[in-house]
């Protein structure tokens, strides 16, 4: 019999411990510390990025490490949730354990106060004087309440004490304050993804992390309509629609059904004279079996429409298909006429090459390319458009892949025209590029011909020969001429096949260190004499007399050539796909989303800035007047506290001395 | 502490504040209410609704100010006197900038920046010589200056809004779109903050420390300027074209110029606390030592890391530390005790400051939030530049909690409030130049 209330009491202690621990002031100071790093790492780390730029970014070892802290999403962690969580529950205990207190100050006036404890407050003050008790409790009172106290006083016997106090509304904005806090946080729970974990914790939903066409989502990746709270978004091309979003989770994605069909008419980008974008708007139109009509909206960014609980945004752009004619000019065969080739962003193309089977992706296309000008561009813009370009990926049957980047209008560098070609590896990597020459005619025609002639054996061993020839003189050794023109071949071959790399590879591995430089020289200058006798050849073939020296410009384009065939090697591909015609079609990425708690956070946000004001701002002063001691002479002793901003109310209560000494002595201090 | 005559006067006046007002309250008003009502019935047809709204509101705000902070009327109508025979210099045609002499040379945006700036580093220099001096001859020419320098920079900013609209119709807008333009309005803001805490106060030692780092921004603003042409008007991207920008950045920026100035009469408050204790001598060292790091780091961001550039770096933080600790050294501990304010008076600006900075920067993230609903589709993305927002709103938060709750007073305070500073610091700056996210309008 007697444990019972003995455990009651250790449990109620223990309870009350726990409470006390919760509302404790360390515990939330620590907390909001905590958070604030716990914040401050997911800045740094940039968040939500495909899984496999962090495997890039740390190696295997750190990125399965961070990825069970959950680095990637901190925000969405259970731990930070956690850390949040315990926050709203101290503070929900302070704001618990405060209100009654500051609720009871309001009504409650503590006439009852010793005249020890009022001895003890920080503004203390005290004077004797002939009067009469209530005359000056009466006086003192009004005087008070004139300076905005309310007042309330008490009389007994030997005493009589007047409580005033102003400026309560400061505590209750401790309450409003930390209570917004509470409600933000509710409110974004509501409109936050938990209910959605939820599910995907008991299996109800599936994260699909393929990359599937919409139709071929499997069932358990898609969200009913009945979903209270997302954040969605979907690319919708030009003339098409869709009546639904892409939900992001983590490294993968759900699609959220909508009640509606959003249709993108057209989608607009505006620029100033800059290049920079102005504006970017959609038109588009929203079909519903509740609506008799479909409603017609345009949307652009700080503009969205809000439908039936659901906002739309204009949040992004793409390429929706646009159709790209491509014409393929060979490395491998340029003699051969290019092939023509159409397709789409987002389709692909498989050819059957010299070098196997090869699927040409197209990635994306640009109508414009606004890049700052170079240096003293003739122009004096500050921006140059570089016009449309394609990027394509090359994949090879192992399913290796180079980007490119290919420009439809060529540019002008140093008064010559080139078409401009990048080339990448991997979406890390800068594009290295690829000038291609244009010839008089403002066309691959002479380039093509020329990596021809560089390709056609006998045509370079016959030059080879020739050149070696003039310079053995012709008392040379026959066998010494074959043997020097075979190798002169061979190395024009290596240059025009695999590229100047492959040269110099070539002379790393035969040469030793010391000669390596000179020999290298001589290689180079052996080739661009065959390649230049190749050159003269081509030029007579076009009907140009070069019997008196070629023409500067004919010149130039030979060393172009040169430069651009020494980077055909490693330039991955066996043909140049030359963009020249094309019809863009735009897509409108659109963000829709749908916050019941809207407005709860709207009136926490009212709360929370009327409560800051208020707290810090209106501050709560409490005064209190003993007066004491009976017949002839009355001991007056004035007392006051302030909650907070003690300096100023220093000074009010200097000042309310000064005036109330005066008051009922006539004297001043 | 004495407590100023007047300041006793109006606590113990117990008449209604509307009939304490006098004749010059009145005339104010009038003149406020002139001016909204001619505005009104001169451009109401061209106004939207938010126009419509913010235009009363400015009224009754400028208004109020201008009554319980009297300095703000003089500096209006000086402000706006400039600012219109700016405009009317101008007319419409940008190319009077370059043509008129008062444009040129004084009140195009371009040239009252660089009278602000150089105002502002003569103000520093005075109040510094009359910390040093004890003068209070030089101390008012350093307040004077600052006013002055205030006044230029606001004018600046004004004419700058009118010359974006120059330019082209559909570039104009509001100068709080950059970081060049919010570097403006932050040592303007800071200005103003200090001066109200002069007055306040009646104490001018603390001009030294703060207007400091008003030099420190101008610092940033003119190697911003020539380094960088940042003083270019560019248009608004499609995201900032929204009125919650002209909102949410300045009442950001009465934040930050808050934080800014508690941090820096933290400084003396340290000061003060320390001279005299053991730890006097560390703390002299740590707060020379924390400026050169200051002016070495700054240099290394400013010029890179090469071997030239470390080796200057060095040199210019080597020769702040001896400068700082010649200047400190210079008070010597009786002129400390005796020239700056009480440690309780500080004590107490510190906390107004943060009380202010931190209301303001409540109501500044609650309206970012609200814009952030409107353009980005949720109140709160975990942007880079809101998580630090909210990483120097909880620091704050500490701050008041361990000072109004636990009633903490003191160095722990002050030093809080100095590592304060840099946590703004990387919210105002540092997120514009290491990290990448949504809010990357100001990028370095």
């Amino acid at each position: 019999m007697n444990e019972q209330p003995q455990t009651s009491r250790q449990q109620r202690s223990r309870s009350a411990l726990l409470l006390e621990f919760l509302g404790s002031m360390y515990l939330a100071i620590i907390l909001l510390v905590v958070i604030a790093i716990a914040s401050a790492i997911g800045t740094v780390l940039q968040q939500n990025e495909p899984y496999s730029n962090y495997v890039m970014k740390f190696g295997p070892f750190w990125f399965e490490v961070f990825r069970t802290l959950g680095f990637y999403d901190i925000y969405g962690t259970a731990w930070f949730l956690l850390l949040v969580g315990f926050l709203l529950l101290s503070t929900a205990v302070c704001v618990w354990r405060n209100t009654p207190a500051i609720l009871r100050e309001f009504r409650h006036f503590r006439l009852d106060v010793q005249e020890k404890s009022l001895r003890a407050f920080h503004h203390v003050s005290e004077w004797s004087l002939h009067s009469s008790r209530d005359d000056i409790a009466g006086h003192i009172g009004q005087l008070l309440q004139q300076r905005g106290y309310k007042v309330r006083s008490k009389a007994s016997d030997d005493r009589l004490v007047i409580a005033a106090t102003r400026g309560g509304a400061g505590r209750l904005g401790y309450i409003v304050f930390h209570l917004a806090i509470i409600v933000i946080c509710i409110a974004g729970l509501i409109n936050g993804n938990l209910p959605l974990r939820f599910a995907e914790l008991t299996g109800k939903v599936v994260v699909e992390t393929r990359d599937l066409p919409v139709s071929q989502v499997p069932e358990k990746s898609w969200l009913g309509t009945d979903n209270q709270a997302f954040r969605g978004s979907v690319n919708i091309p030009e003339g098409s629609f869709a009546n639904f979003a892409f939900v992001q989770m983590r490294d993968g994605y759900l699609v959220q059904k909508l009640p509606f069909t959003v249709t993108l008419q057209d989608f607009r980008i505006e620029h100033y004279p800059s290049g920079m974008p102005k504006s970017f708007e959609s038109d588009i139109i929203i079909t519903d079996d509740t609506l008799k009509e479909p409603l017609h909206k345009t949307i652009s960014v700080n503009h969205p429409l809000s439908y039936r609980g659901y906002n739309i945004y204009q949040a992004s752009f793409a390429d929706g298909g646009s159709q790209v004619t491509l014409k393929a000019w060979s490395f491998d065969h340029p003699a051969s006429e290019p092939l023509t080739l159409n397709s789409a962003v987002q389709e692909k193309v498989s050819v059957e090459t010299s070098r196997g089977p090869l699927t040409i992706e197209v990635i994306d296309f640009k109508l414009y390319n606004i890049f700052p000008a170079q240096e003293g561009d003739p122009s004096g813009k500050q921006f140059h458009n570089y016009g449309p370009s394609v990027t394509l990926k090359v994949r090879n049957a192992a399913g290796e892949a180079l980007e490119y980047v290919n420009y439809m209008v060529p540019i002008t560098m140093e008064g010559r025209l080139f078409y401009l070609s990048g080339m990448r590896a991997s979406p890390a990597e800068d594009y290295r590029f690829l000038h291609l020459p244009l010839d008089d005619k403002g066309g691959l025609g002479r380039f093509m011909a020329l990596r021809a002639r560089a390709l056609d054996h006998s045509a370079v061993r016959r030059i080879a020969q020739q050149q070696t020839l003039q310079e053995m003189g012709a008392s040379g050794d026959q066998a010494m001429l074959e043997q020097l023109t075979d190798s002169i071949a061979n190395l024009v071959q290596m240059f025009v096949v695999e590229g100047i790399d492959a040269v110099v590879a070539h002379t790393e591995q035969n040469i030793e260190p010391a000669k390596r430089q000179d020999a290298l020289q001589s290689y180079v200058k052996v080739i661009q004499s065959v390649l230049g006798g190749l050159y003269l050849e081509q030029l007579a073939t076009e009907g140009i007399d070069t019997s008196n020296g070629i023409s500067d410009a004919d010149a130039r384009y030979f060393d172009d050539a040169v430069n651009a065939m020494s980077l055909i090697g490693p330039y991955g591909t066996p043909f140049f796909l030359q963009l020249t015609d094309f019809k863009q079609v735009e897509a409108s990425g659109l963000q829709i989303s749908r916050a019941p708690a809207g407005p709860i956070i709207i009136f926490g946000f009212l709360l929370l800035c009327a409560g800051v004001f208020m707290m810090l701002y209106l501050h709560n002063r409490h005064l209190w007047v003993r007066i004491s001691g009976d017949g002839e002479e009355l001991n007056v002793l004035f007392a006051g506290t302030s909650h907070r901003n003690r300096g100023d109310f220093g000074e009010e209560f200097d000042a309310l001395t000064q005036l109330l000494r005066q008051a009922t002595t006539g004297q001043n201090t | 502490m004495s407590v100023p005559q007047d300041l006793i006067a109006s606590q113990l006046d117990t008449r209604p504040f509307l009939k304490r007002l006098g004749l010059f309250d009145w005339l104010w008003g009038l003149v406020v209410v002139v001016g909204a009502l001619y505005t009104w019935n001169r451009f109401g047809d061209l106004m939207d609704t938010f126009e419509q709204v913010i235009l009363p509101l400015s009224a009754l705000g400028l208004l109020a100010l201008g009554w319980l902070w009297k300095p703000a009327r003089p500096l209006t109508l000086a402000v706006a006197a400039l600012s219109l025979f700016s405009v009317w210099l101008y007319g419409d045609d940008l190319t009077r900038g370059e043509q008129n002499f008062f444009l040129k040379f004084i009140l195009a945006s371009q040239s009252a920046i660089m009278w602000m700036s150089a105002l502002y580093v003569m103000a520093t220099g005075a109040y510094l010589l009359a910390l040093l001096l004890r003068s209070e001859f030089t101390g008012k020419v350093a307040t004077a200056l600052t006013w002055s320098a205030t006044t230029m920079g606001l004018v600046g900013l004004m004419v700058r809004w009118r010359e974006s609209y120059l330019i082209s119709p559909d570039i104009g807008h509001i100068p709080v779109s950059n970081l060049y333009e919010v570097f403006i309005l932050f040592a303007t803001l800071t200005a103003l903050l200090y001066l109200h805490y002069e007055k306040r106060y009646q104490s001018r030692a603390l001009g030294a420390f703060v207007l400091t780092v008003i030099s420190a921004a101008v610092g940033f603003i003119l190697w911003y300027t020539f380094e960088r042409g940042a003083h270019e008007i560019q248009p608004l991207v499609p995201a900032l074209q929204s009125y919650w920008m002209k909102i949410h950045v300045p009442a950001n920026f009465v934040g930050y110029g808050a934080f800014a100035i508690a941090a820096m009469v933290a400084v003396p408050a340290l000061i003060k606390t320390y001279v005299g204790t053991p730890s006097a001598r560390l703390a002299f060292w740590l707060v020379s030592a924390a400026m050169g790091v200051i002016v070495f780091v700054v240099q290394l961001l400013l010029h890179g890391v090469e071997l030239a550039q470390l080796v200057r770096a060095l040199l210019a933080g080597l020769i702040t530390v001896a400068a700082t600790a010649a200047i400190i050294w210079g008070l010597s501990r009786e002129r400390i005790v005796t020239t700056l304010p009480p440690v309780k008076l500080m004590d107490d600006v510190m906390y107004k400051a943060i009380a202010l900075g931190f209301a303001f920067f409540t109501v500044a993230t609650v309206l970012g939030a609200l814009w952030a609903a409107e353009a980005w589709g949720g109140y709160w993305s975990w942007d880079p530049k809101e998580t630090w927002a909210l990483i120097v709103w909880l620091n704050y938060a500490g701050w008041l909690h361990l000072r109004l709750t636990k009633g903490l007073r003191g160095a722990p305070l002050a030093w809080w409030a100095v590592i304060g500073l840099f946590v703004t610091l990387i919210a105002f700056l540092g997120v514009n130049m290491f990290l990448s996210g949504l809010h990357s309008y100001g990028k370095l």
